[in-house]
């Protein structure tokens, strides 16, 4: 298996930008915490742009209030020179300062009350993943990070996170938003009959649906949209165009698990054809052992016959027992711990084939590993656990 | 209005299939928790098993000759890829066959194709539909109105419920792979709104009766949970959401759960593996007890504990929400159909079907 250095990658000053992408739920929040914490106490300054971390993580990070700007995190190491900074991103009060750096406040204020944007803002589909962009080129644009570790939004794919934005952004300057926005200007094309014939029946059965104000706030909105940035895709684009930058590195996160793991594959795939680099992947939540020679078949043997030891002691006919034999319970506690362990060895034989699957598919794909801890990571100290491992891994 | 539901908060029965593990066995049939439901809405957070439970609660209530419909409404071929066949197209199609001779069929609702449907239903759009579809306009109308999204997959799910053939109804229930909990209360509520902005004609109509239906105790939402912070503060906040939103709550589905060592006997649980007592007991299993085989052993059994220790946390707000309770442990090989089945079994005799 190729190694991913993490360490040689947090201390390279040329690393400037680290995003954590993966599937729902495999740990990128942990992840990217643990990789800014990790390179804050190696003496870089450091900020972590986390989006939806649990609540003791955040809380841990000194992230009481959604307030979107980064807080310096306390108790962290830095006798190295470095420093951490973390924030919770606000999607709704990010898009609405964007609109308010660019647009007069009388017009701000126009675009911020209308309802089309207050749905927009709050959760359109892809918002999220464009609002995270859109912070990461803000604090980029500050110049005050040496480093800046993004996760990235919870969505079900990695490749939303590449996605959504653009969509967003052609979705907002697409051909049909336009013309339905300006129903007028179409009727006169005679190219366009059949569509605005289509049209009217379409509006007038949305607008049945979804209320007859919508269309109009629509129309408004992409008409001051048009005035304020000259089109919205124009602006994602350029957002999109930070991701492949240099200094910016991707890393994929995955559970050693089927579905991830090729959630993870697509991803790599993706960042090959944009041109953007892999920096490797980070396996997380891998089970071990250290009783690897006691196998599975041999484990559950064993188990078998204690249960049946057991039962034997249970049994009154036996009478009396010799008082340092085992006690029945205590049998069947280890028949347990028996049980449990050949379960272990049973999972980490799926996630070993799992990972073979991948890497036969990606042997250029650099990997770390980390376990799975028994316990949620909450703190500081557990997100140090977690480095330790990215850097060993 | 819909009923009060406190009759459903967790009976004695149920509390009891929940404390022992395994969960201890039902003994008559026909007695299950959820019996008058014809709609079973599957939420939780992302990633919990969501599609695994719906499909498994799916198999459970069409044991025994009975004839159910999962349905799908996130366009992700998700139940396709679960029960490993092709792309599954807008259209029931029977995907299982349950113990006893039920039938499991199975419905990937697409918007696009549910939107014609409707408007056809309603403004007999004929072909214009077609090509309206062809200039991507319906994806642009599902996407521009996320609400218009929600009122076409709700209004078919219910359709499916209510179906009847020769008087009789299609299934026996649906149970709905729905979108995960922060999504859900507005998912299922989107014609209320819809209801109360077209005041009257076909729509109207049609919300109205999505809504009897989803409101009443026809239908019942129940939540995925794992037993870790995120899912369990999920699924609290899902389950005060869903209640203030006046939707009707159904059971909390633990999964992954992991049995605990020492099974039952609570009492008991002050004793600790000590080196030795794993010693004589390895001994006593015929396997050599090494010093780092011992050492390496006793360390699984502490992760083991705290792993537990953490569920039981987890576990103890969960059921502090007084709703049914079902678990069903993480399967170590993963999932497969063996496994789906295993599981629906499971709910079975837990009461949940
Ligand atoms: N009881 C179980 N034992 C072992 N693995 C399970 C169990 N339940 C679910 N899984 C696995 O967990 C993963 C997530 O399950 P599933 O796809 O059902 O979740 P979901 O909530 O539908 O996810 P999404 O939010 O992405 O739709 C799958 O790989 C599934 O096979
Ligand atoms: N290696 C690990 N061992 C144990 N728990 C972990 C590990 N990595 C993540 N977790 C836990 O898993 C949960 C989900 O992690 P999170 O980082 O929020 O995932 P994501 O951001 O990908 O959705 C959190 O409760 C976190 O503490
Ligand atoms: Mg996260
Ligand atoms: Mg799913």
């Amino acid at each position: 298996m190729n190694r991913l250095e993490i360490d040689a990658l947090l201390d390279d000053p040329g690393t400037r930008i680290l995003v954590c992408c993966g599937s729902g739920g495999v740990g990128k929040t942990t992840t990217a915490a643990a990789l800014g914490l990790r390179a804050a106490e190696r003496g870089r300054d450091v900020v972590v742009l986390t989006i939806d971390p649990a609540r003791r993580l955040a809380q841990s990070m000194g992230l009481t209030e959604l307030d979107n700007t980064p807080r310096r995190v306390v108790d962290v190491d830095e006798t190295k020179g470095g420093s951490l900074h973390a924030m919770m991103l606000d999607m709704k009060r990010t898009f609405d300062e964007i609109v308010e750096q660019h647009a007069d406040p009388e017009r701000a204020q126009q675009i911020l009350d209308n309802p089309f944007y207050q749905s927009l803002s709050a959760g359109f589909a892809g918002t999220q993943e464009y609002m995270a962009m859109e912070k990461l080129g803000q604090l980029h644009a500050t110049g005050e990070w040496d480093l800046i570790v993004v996760d990235t939004p919870p969505s079900r794919s990695a490749l939303d996170f590449l996605d959504a934005p653009q969509r967003l952004g052609s979705f907002l300057d697409g051909r049909l938003i336009r013309i339905l926005s300006a129903p007028a200007k179409v009727g006169g094309r005679g190219a366009l009959k059949f569509l605005s014939a289509g049209m009217g029946m379409m509006t007038g059965a949305l607008s049945k649906v979804v209320g007859t104000h919508l269309l109009t706030d629509i129309q408004t909105f992409v008409a001051a949209l048009d005035t304020t940035f000259g089109g919205f895709r124009k602006r994602a684009d350029a957002t999109y165009k930070l991701l492949q930058a240099r200094g910016t590195s991707f890393l994929v996160v995955a559970a050693p698990e089927k579905d991830a793991l090729r959630e993870a594959a697509y991803f790599v795939d993706r960042l090959g054809t944009e041109r953007m680099p892999l920096a490797g992947l980070v396996l997380n939540r891998v089970h071990a052992t250290s009783a690897g020679r006691l196998s599975a078949e041999r484990s559950l043997a064993a188990a078998e016959s204690l249960t049946e030891r057991a039962d034997d002691l249970d049994d009154p006919g036996d009478g009396e027992s010799a008082d340092d034999a085992p006690r029945p319970a205590d049998l069947r506690l280890v028949a347990g711990l028996l049980t449990l362990h050949a379960e272990r060895l049973r999972m980490i034989d799926r996630e070993e084939r799992t990972r073979t699957r991948f890497t036969s598919i990606h042997p250029e794909v650099r990997v770390t590993e980390v376990p799975a801890l028994p316990g949620d990571v909450h703190d500081l100290a557990g997100l140090r656990v977690i480095g330790e491992s990215l850097g060993s891994g | 209005m819909p009923p009060p539901r406190a009759e459903r908060a967790a009976p004695s029965r149920r509390a009891a299939a929940v404390t022992t593990w395994p969960a201890g066995a039902r003994t008559t049939d026909g007695d299950a928790d959820w019996e008058g439901v014809r709609l079973h809405v599957v939420s939780g957070k992302g990633g919990t098993g969501k599609t695994t439970v719906a499909a498994a609660l799916a198999l459970a209530l069409a044991t025994g000759g009975r004839r159910t419909l999962l349905v799908e409404v996130e366009g992700r071929q998700g139940i396709a890829q679960l029960f490993d066949c092709p792309h599954l197209p807008y259209e029931d199609r029977r995907i299982a066959v349950a113990p006893g001779g039920g039938e499991v069929y199975a419905l990937a609702i697409d918007p696009e194709e549910a939107l014609l449907e409707y408007l056809d239903m309603f403004y007999h759009l004929g072909r214009a539909g077609k090509g309206l579809k062809k200039l991507g306009a319906i994806d642009f109308a599902t996407t521009i109105a996320p609400g218009l999204r929600d009122v076409l997959l709700t209004g078919k799910a219910c359709e499916s419920a209510r179906r009847r053939v020769q008087g009789a109804f299609a299934y026996d229930a649906v149970v709905m792979d729905a979108p995960p909990t922060g999504r859900i209360a507005r998912f299922l509520n989107v014609n209320t709104e819809v209801a109360g902005l077209a005041r009257f004609g076909p729509i109207h109509t049609q919300a109205e009766a999505v809504m009897g239906v989803i409101r009443s105790a026809q239908t019942a939402v129940h939540l995925v949970t794992l037993l870790e912070e995120m899912p369990v503060q999920e699924t609290v906040d899902g389950v005060a959401e869903l209640r203030a939103s006046g939707l009707p709550t159904g059971g909390v589905v633990i999964n992954m759960a992991r049995p605990p060592l020492q099974a039952e006997d609570e009492s008991d649980t002050g004793r600790r593996l000590t080196p030795e007592l794993l010693e004589a007991g390895l001994l006593a299993g015929g396997i050599k007890p090494t010093r780092p085989l011992v050492a390496a052993l006793l360390g699984e059994a502490d992760e083991h504990a705290s792993r537990i220790e953490l569920e039981s946390t987890g576990r103890a707000l969960v059921r502090g929400l007084d709703l049914p309770v079902y678990e069903l442990p993480l399967l170590a090989d993963g999932m497969d159909l063996g496994g789906l089945y295993r599981l629906a079994e499971a709910l079975r005799e837990q009461g949940m079907a």
